[in-house]
Parts: structure tokens; sequence; C-alpha cells
């Protein structure tokens, strides 16, 4: 079945804008893949039943929507947490501005400079990841990423690293048009913590693909930068080993469209996967549009899985969350929780929610809510009984709110930074 | 201190009339108590004085130390030095209770001018005031009235009263649900802020709460009016014979 005309030459005329890089073999072999990967998929529609409520147009196109560079006042999140920090200027990795790459336990390398190379590790997992999450939902702005990306990271995680390691993307030029592509490989034993910020650029393309081997254990902390008219679209493929551990969790205040998927297999027994999500926008400021699409697929004995997003909303800001649980048929004794829900400061906000369980095995426990709320009024009348003004009042409830997502970071002192940004945000915009 | 006049409110949402008229004057240092059968409109009053939405003022009015209350938002009437125990406290779920009195201290100090207290002497007077109350560290480590008995919630609206220091302060129904103990507790914590510079009104549907809290003049409201009012003797008539005397007598 061929794919609608539209569709098909919206593909093209992307194809037509992009250059693939040189390489070597290893690397251009997975590009090529992608491209055909691309073509055969074509790139999302507005009538794909995966784009319903989100759409794609912006991210597709093959003109980059300007964006306003923001000019965040205070100090960056994370710069009191002692870790390894590379930066990336408009999708360029700038040496300069980076820390010394050796961490021990850990390898680390650019993809710039690894895709020279004509073979290298990360030939079984660029690509490759990404390519296993193409069913049974089609990401073909991943496969895009995966055909064009030049900048990102390879880490192999072969011990317990004792820093986390920060990619910082920051946004310099009003078109900047970006695509990361970052490779992780815990094996088995290793541990990592990886810490993101930074919105990249105008329009941001970025795949990160994870594989957790046996025993191993990954965390994941991003905040997704604060530029008011920045795009970006974000996979996450996640695939899990035996009694491994993946938890990721995402900050995202502001940005005119956001599009975070998280693609996860557990296929290893005892495997625990969690992610979760707080995104608070305000459409007074621009457009917000905040996407969280999840697929988690349990295909192991006696895995646990949750969910948590939450989202505040006011002045015409549109949430959506996509979440589904797939348990295969052999996956007993799954457990799966997922919960989104939604604080909508008015009724101009929105909030669309599509939770699916899909189950095949017979001795599983799942779970899932949906909640869309006003703030609670006489909460908010205790407060300013108390002499606290109304928007602040609002922000102690706001950020109660999204707390049960924040308290999903499992280390309190990047959960304290992540939480502490957050307020003074909240603090700034009350002025 | 506290003077409201012929005050008339009605319910925003249907066409209610709850107070018909009420004037009522609290002086600097005084204790009044409101007496009142269930459904009178005692905690209409309380609500109507401290801003809270849903309610038509339609006549009269209420001034604080001749500030006119009613056109003040509910944080103002607060930093202007009213204060509301609540007769239900509201649970508010992920907001811890130290965070909550430090941020309501600190507005109110910056709302009047002041500077705000730093965080090692507001935890100095929070522990202080707290220990009095028989309030312990991890009930100022949770959220908010969250999964607080009846009286540890009373309690806590009385902390709250110490640490924010108001001019005016209405006790609404402030004994429910307290045994002999609790409401001990809670009156001695309300007779330590008895000053020369401060008000109270002490609404309650039971004479026991004021043999604690001795007051200077006691109410009587019904339907929506104080309809007697006199020295500490009338709430002992009230115990013995009931409201429908007094009903009676003004009727
Ligand atoms: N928000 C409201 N909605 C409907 N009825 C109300 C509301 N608030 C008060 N009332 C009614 O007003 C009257 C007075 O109530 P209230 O002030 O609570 O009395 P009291 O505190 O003296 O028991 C009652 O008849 C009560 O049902
Ligand atoms: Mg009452």
């Amino acid at each position: 079945m061929g794919l609608p005309q539209q569709k098909l030459d919206a593909t093209e005329e992307r194809l037509a804008a992009i250059q693939v890089p040189e390489s070597g073999a290893w690397l251009s072999d997975a590009r090529q893949a992608a491209l055909g990967r691309v073509r055969s998929m074509g790139l999302p529609h507005a009538r794909d039943e995966y784009w319903k409520y989100t759409r794609p147009q912006t991210l597709v196109q093959p003109e980059v929507p300007h964006a306003k560079v923001f000019q965040a006042y205070e100090s960056a999140v994370f710069d009191d947490i002692e870790r390894l920090r590379m930066v990336f200027v408009d999708g360029v990795f700038d040496p300069e501005a980076s820390d010394d790459l050796t961490l021990s336990g850990v390898e680390i390398e650019p993809l710039h400079a690894a895709g020279a190379a004509d073979i290298h590790w990360a030939r079984d997992l660029y690509g490759v990841l990404e390519a296993r999450g193409q069913s049974p939902v089609e990401r073909s702005l991943a496969a895009l990423n995966t055909a064009c990306a030049n900048a990102g990271v390879l880490i192999r995680v072969t011990g317990k690293a004792d820093r986390p390691v920060n990619l910082t993307y920051l946004h310099q030029t009003e078109d900047a048009d970006v695509v990361i592509h970052n490779v992780v490989k815990v094996e088995e034993g290793g541990d990592l913590t990886l810490l993101e910020n930074g919105p990249g650029g105008a329009r941001l393309n970025k795949v990160m693909e994870v594989d957790v081997a046996d025993g191993g254990a990954f965390h994941h902390v991003r905040t997704q930068g604060r530029a008011h008219e920045r795009r970006a679209a974000t996979h996450v493929f996640a695939r899990l080993g035996r009694e491994s551990t993946f938890k990721s969790f995402t900050l995202t205040v502001n940005g005119a469209l956001t599009r975070n998927e998280a693609v996860i297999e557990l296929t290893g027994d005892d495997a625990v996967a969690h992610v979760a999500g707080a995104a608070l926008g305000d459409g007074a400021s621009g457009d917000f549009h905040h996407d969280d699409t999840v697929f988690i697929t349990h295909d192991a004995v006696n895995c646990e899985s949750r969910q948590v997003f939450k989202k505040v909303l006011r002045n015409g800001a549109v949430g959506v969350f996509q979440g589904k649980i797939l348990v295969k048929d052999g996956a007993q004794k799954t457990d799966g929780y997922q919960i989104s829900q939604s604080l909508l400061l008015d009724d101009d906000s929105q909030f669309l929610a599509k939770p699916e369980l899909e189950i095949y095995a017979d001795d599983v426990a799942c779970s899932h809510g949906s909640t869309s709320g006003a703030i609670d009024e006489e909460g908010l009348f205790y407060l300013r009984s108390r002499g606290v003004p109304r928007e602040i009042a609002t922000d102690l409830m706001v950020v109660a709110f999204v707390a049960e997502a924040i308290d999903e970071i499992e280390d309190e002192a990047i959960a304290a930074d992540v939480l502490s940004r957050l307020q003074a945000w909240l603090e700034r915009r009350r002025g | 201190m506290l003077e409201i006049k012929n005050l008339h409110v009605k319910l925003e949402e249907e066409d209610k009339q709850i107070l018909k008229g009420v004037d009522l004057t609290v002086e600097a240092g005084k204790v009044h108590a409101i007496m009142g059968p269930n459904g009178s409109g005692k905690s209409t009053l309380s609500y109507v004085l401290s801003g809270r939405d849903g309610y038509v003022v339609t006549e009269g009015s209420a001034q604080l130390d001749g500030h006119d209350l009613l056109e003040m938002e509910a944080e103002e009437r607060a930093a202007a030095g009213l204060f509301l125990a609540f007769q239900y406290p509201v649970e508010i779920p992920g907001v811890g209770n130290m965070t909550f009195l430090r941020t309501a201290v600190n507005a109110q100090r910056k709302a009047r001018g002041q500077e705000e207290l730093s965080a090692a002497d507001f935890l100095k007077l929070v522990r202080e005031k707290a220990k009095a109350l028989q309030i312990d560290a991890d009930m100022l480590k949770r959220p908010v009235n969250v999964g607080f008995s009846g009286g540890e919630k009373k309690r806590n609206e009385i902390l709250q009263m110490a640490m924010l220091e108001p001019k005016l302060c209405i006790l609404d129904e402030t004994d429910s649900g307290l045994d002999v103990d609790a409401m001990k507790l809670v009156a001695d914590g309300v007779n330590a802020l008895r000053d020369e510079g401060r008000g109270f009104l002490v609404i309650t549907h039971y004479q026991r709460l004021l043999d604690h809290i001795v007051p200077d003049v006691v109410h009587i409201m019904v339907d929506g009016r104080i309809v007697k009012s006199g020295g500490p003797d009338l709430a002992l008539e009230v115990e013995n014979h009931g409201y429908a005397r007094i009903q009676a007598e003004v009727a």
C-alpha cells in the first residue's frame, strides 16, 4: 500500500532539504537504512492517528520556524551538581566549553568523532533501537534523526559513574535547526545518571537510544529550556535487560511545541522502568503545546513500569498525553501503573489524554488513571486568608501538584535542584 | 476595632438572604462571643469578614480600624490584621505546613513593609509556639492539615494565629470536636494571645469554651441577626434554657 500523495510529497520535500553527513562505514550504513525507513513510512502528517492531538507540520517542514533566543537570568539548572558537562551550541559540540571527557567506568565520545571510524561498538545500537521502536507505531521523525544527525554523544558505561554526565544544549541563533542523537550503552552492573538541559535550537529533533544490560541502572533527568518559541520532537528508545533499572524525568516550562516520546521495552525479567514528566505552560507568553507520548512494552516476567505525568496549563495552553502499556503474552506478574493529570488554571486551556492498556497475559496488575481539574478554591482561600497573595498561593498549589512527578527523581540533590529552579521560575514570572 | 453595621449578606449562587442586618462592635482588648443555633449565620459572618467568595453584601459595612474590609482582597484583610480560625480547616495536599507558615508570615510582613524573617529566626519562633500547643516536628513537616485529627487541625489554627499575631481574631467553633484536654490547650493558646491591643470574636455553639475563654460580651445570633447581647451570664442562660426561650423573648 502506497503512502498518501500529500504525505509522500511532504516527506520528499524535507528529504530534499537535508544533508546526510559524510561518515565511516558503520554510521553511513545506519544512516542509509534510516533514510529507507523514512521513505517507506513517510513523515508525520496531520491526519495520522498518532498525531491526532499535535500538529506535526512545523516539525516536518523544511523551513525552520524561527525562535527568539531566550535570555535566562538565573543560574542554570544542575549548576550546583558535581557533574561532567558537555556543551552543544546550536547542535554543535563545543569542546572549549565542555569538561574533559574522562570519567572512570564510562567512555564518552562525541558522535561526529566516533562516526569517522569504520567500526564502533555503537553500531549495534545506533538506529537499531530506533528501528525496533517503529513497530507497532511509526515514529518517522526519529528515523529522520538517525539519518542526518551529526551531533550527539556515545556513552558506554562499564562501572558505576562517580558523577552524572550533563549534556547542555544551548540555543544561539534564531533559525538553528538542530538534530542530536545520543546512544547510551549500560553494561552489566553499570550505573549512570544523565542530565540534559537547554532548548538546543529553534527546532530540535533529538533521539536517545539507551540499552541497559542485566543489572544495569540508568537515570535520566532533563529540563527542556524555557525559550518560548522553540519547538522540539524528542524520542527516548530504551531496552531493558534482567533486573535493570531505567528512570527518566522531564521538566518542561515554556516552548511553543514539544513532543516527547518514550518507547521502552522491558525484555529481561524483574526490570523496572519509570518515566515521569512535569510540564507548565502559559499561553499568555506565547503558544504552548506539550505532548507526552509513551509506549511501554512488557516482554518479560515480573517487571514494573510506572508513568507519572503532570501538566499545569493556563491561558490557552494545551497538554497532550498518549500513554500505552502493552503487556505481551507471557509477561506474567507485570506491575504497570500510569497516571496523567492536569491542573487547568482557567477555562481556555485544555488537556487531551489517551491512556491505553493492551494486555495479553493473565496474571498482571495494571492500572491507569487520568484527571483534569481546576485549582482547589477552598485551599486557595485558606492560604489567602493567612495573608498569602493569590499568585503565591496558586504557585504553592502548582508546585504541590507537580511535586508527585518531581518525586520520581531518585537522587535527592538533583530533585531539590530541579524543584528550586522551578520555584525560581515561578517567582520571576510573578515579578 | 471591628465595626459591623447593618450587614446584609446573601448567597451569590442562589437568592438566599443569610445575614439580615448584623450590628456588632468589638473593641481592642475585648473578647466578644457569638452564640446561636446551627444555621443562624455565624460561619457566614466569619467568612464574609475574611473575604471568601460566594457571598454578596447587599447592605451595610464592616470596618477594621477604620479600613473598609469589604473592599479588600482576603490576603489584604489578613495583612491588615484579621484572622479567622476556621470551623473546618482546609487540607492542602503537597504544601508543607512549615512552608505555608513561613510564606504566610513573610507575606504579611512584606505587605506591612517589614523585613522578612530569616529562616533561623522563623524556625526558632515556630518551635517555641508549637511547643506550647504540643505540636510536634512531624506535624509541622506534614502537608497542611492532611491526615490531622480534628484536635490537631484546631491546634494548628491556633499556631497560625500565634505566629501571625493578628489584631482581630475570629474563632469559628474552635471547640467543636475537641476533648476536654485539647480544649484546655486551645483555650490556653488563645488566652496567651489576649492583649490590650487585640480583639476576639469567639463563635461557639456551646457555653463550655467560654468557661476557659471568658468573654466580655456575649451576643446571640438567630436567623441572621444579633437578637440579644449581654454579659457572660447570657451564655449560661443559653446553656440552661436553650435558644428557644431567647427566640421566644425577642419574637
Ligand atoms: N455556600 C452556601 N451554600 C448554600 N447554603 C449556604 C451556604 N453558606 C451558608 N449557607 C446557609 O446559610 C445558613 C447559615 O449557615 P452558617 O453561616 O454556616 O450557619 P452557622 O455557622 O451559624 O451554623 C444555613 O442555612 C446554611 O445552609
Ligand atoms: Mg458554623
